[in-house]
């Protein structure tokens, strides 16, 4: 099974295997991996499984679509960068194994 | 509450046809027996049509994913309060109150990001200490085994000081910003109410509004500003320049926002604690357990019962047809108890998995913005709570205000042993 990094906004990190097809927010959460709150459980629509996709992983997991529901979400969360996403809309796939994903210092 | 609810309420809930059922209705709130209606309507007509109210006609959303449906799209339903606003009781003609809550983009988000630095996660770590010793003052001090308020003496008290820090507001007059925040949310019939008219409720804002500009025109000639919400709304170019009405409708949001939910949980979560006595005891065997007991004490209690939208377009829902220019209320109190998507809803569960994914704080754009700040002040009453092993005894049912839009704890007699 793939895996996925989560590196908490101190500096701890989390190597956990997620099933292909599984949201990366899910993957977190299922882990209990604190730093992603994901209070609305998927539904792109609270911005508190907000991380910063590592630069080595972004031209594959991609930027949020213009106009889209994650980018004006996004627009609202506490220090957005240019590599913010929300792991609710990354689904987990093979050339994504390895991906390594920093948290923000709080979801809100 | 759910265990003991008003029997006539139930049998009248399910025996009266249901296009007669409207749960605006003040009074189903101040009487706590508005759950079987709503339990009714999410069973037999989700998204509900009630054609004749004291409000005008309206839609009640019910279950959890129909509202979830109607909050993130924004692009159909509007807040705007040039349309009427985000409650039910439409915005009187001649005192609409402009505040970005009832905007929609871009002009909410503009005025949203202006503020909501003063709540987020870096802010917050730098006000915990402040809080800690508060809460730990004020619980120090409350009578020991005689009953007194705990609404009062706790519930304001801690979020009046809460409100004050916010605005950089003298704290000796915190008690100023409480009457505002009750005359912003009051319904003028209501027979207590702080005022009794829209005239009456504009005077004393526009009093607010007055005391409040003072403050921001000393603090924009400030070249370094302070992180209070006065000076950044001063200084932040999408609302330097905004004019004395919305000074006034932006004050009295941000002071109803940041004191009156947060308020009205810490209560809340007294009664409903002392109503699933199992729950408090394995909460006192567990600490450790306080940050899920809060997200589920802001769900159980559910502080605003509804927010109201404008459809802008023809929408589906659930099998019924929206009409544009239709008022649709998301009825939060009501998904919070939905089946559908929280499992035995009506209990108080402090270990509750996935606590965090209730809908009291809105979702979509406009999503309580504060909710971090709140779930702080929330998370050190309980751990100081816990770790005084104070035993919080309630002697009385709790006296709730008459509101569909607020649920609003007034009285909640208690004992501390």
């Amino acid at each position: 099974m793939p895996s996925v990094t989560y590196i908490e906004f101190n500096g701890s990190a989390h190597t956990v295997e997620v099933p292909v097809g599984t949201s990366l927010m899910r993957g977190a959460v299922e882990n209990n991996i604190a730093g992603i709150d994901a209070d609305c459980g998927g539904e792109c629509a609270c911005a508190t499984c907000h991380v910063y996709v590592d630069a080595a992983w972004l031209d594959r997991t991609g930027l949020p679509e213009p106009g889209s529901q994650e980018e004006t979400m996004l627009s609202f969360a506490a220090a957005a960068q240019p590599n913010s996403r929300l792991t609710c809309q990354i689904r987990m796939r093979e050339e994504l194994a390895g991906i390594v994903l920093r948290m923000p210092e709080g979801q809100h | 509450m759910d265990a003991t609810v008003n029997v006539e309420a139930r049998e009248d809930a399910y025996s009266r046809p249901l296009d007669s059922i409207d749960v605006s209705v003040p009074e189903l709130y101040q009487d706590d027996v508005y759950q079987p209606y709503f339990e009714r309507l999410r069973r037999e007509d989700p998204v509900h049509y009630c054609a004749d109210s004291k409000f005008g006609p309206y839609w009640s959303v019910t279950r959890y994913k129909d509202i979830m449906k109607v909050a993130v799209n924004h692009q159909v339903f509007s807040s705007k309060w040039e349309l009427g606003g985000v409650r039910l009781e439409d915005q009187v003609q001649g005192y609409e109150r402009p505040s970005f809550i009832q905007m929609d983009e871009p002009d909410h988000g503009q005025r949203r990001m202006t503020v909501s630095p003063v709540v987020a996660p870096a802010n917050l770590q730098r006000m915990e200490g402040m809080i800690r010793e508060r809460t730990a003052h004020v619980l120090d001090a409350l009578p020991r085994d005689r009953t007194f308020n705990w609404v009062q003496e706790v519930s304001i008290e801690l979020t009046s000081r809460m409100l004050a820090t916010l605005f950089d507001w003298p704290l000796e007059d915190r008690h100023r910003l409480m009457f505002w925040s009750d005359v912003t949310v009051c319904h003028v019939d209501t027979p207590d109410a702080p005022v009794h008219s829209e005239a009456e409720r504009w005077t004393e804002l526009q009093k607010m509004a007055t005391a409040m500009k003072a403050l921001w025109d000393e603090r924009a000639k400030s070249n370094a500003p302070r992180f209070d919400l006065i000076s950044m709304l001063a200084h932040s170019e999408a609302t330097r320049n905004i004019d004395f009405r919305e000074l006034l409708a932006t004050c009295s949001l941000l002071i109803v926002g940041g004191n009156d939910t947060t308020r009205n949980s810490m209560s809340g979560g007294v009664w409903g604690l002392s109503q699933f006595s199992e729950q408090y005891q394995k909460l006192r065997q567990n600490p450790e357990l306080v940050p899920s007991l809060v997200p589920e004490i802001i769900r159980w209690h559910t502080p605003v019962l509804h927010l109201r939208r404008t459809a802008l377009a023809d929408f589906e829902l659930s099998g019924k047809t929206i009409k544009k220019g239709d008022k649709v209320a998301m009825w939060f109190v009501s998904g919070n108890r939905d089946d559908d998507a929280i499992v035995d809803p009506h209990d108080l569960i402090v270990d509750r998995p996935r606590a965090r994914e209730h809908i009291s704080f809105g979702f979509g754009v406009h999503r309580c913005v504060g909710n971090r700040l709140a779930e702080l002040q929330l998370r050190v009453l309980w751990e100081e709570i816990l770790k005084r092993e104070l035993e919080i005894e309630v002697v009385d049912r709790p006296k709730y205000l008459r509101s569909n839009l607020i649920h609003g704890v007034r009285e909640l007699p208690v004992q501390i042993h």
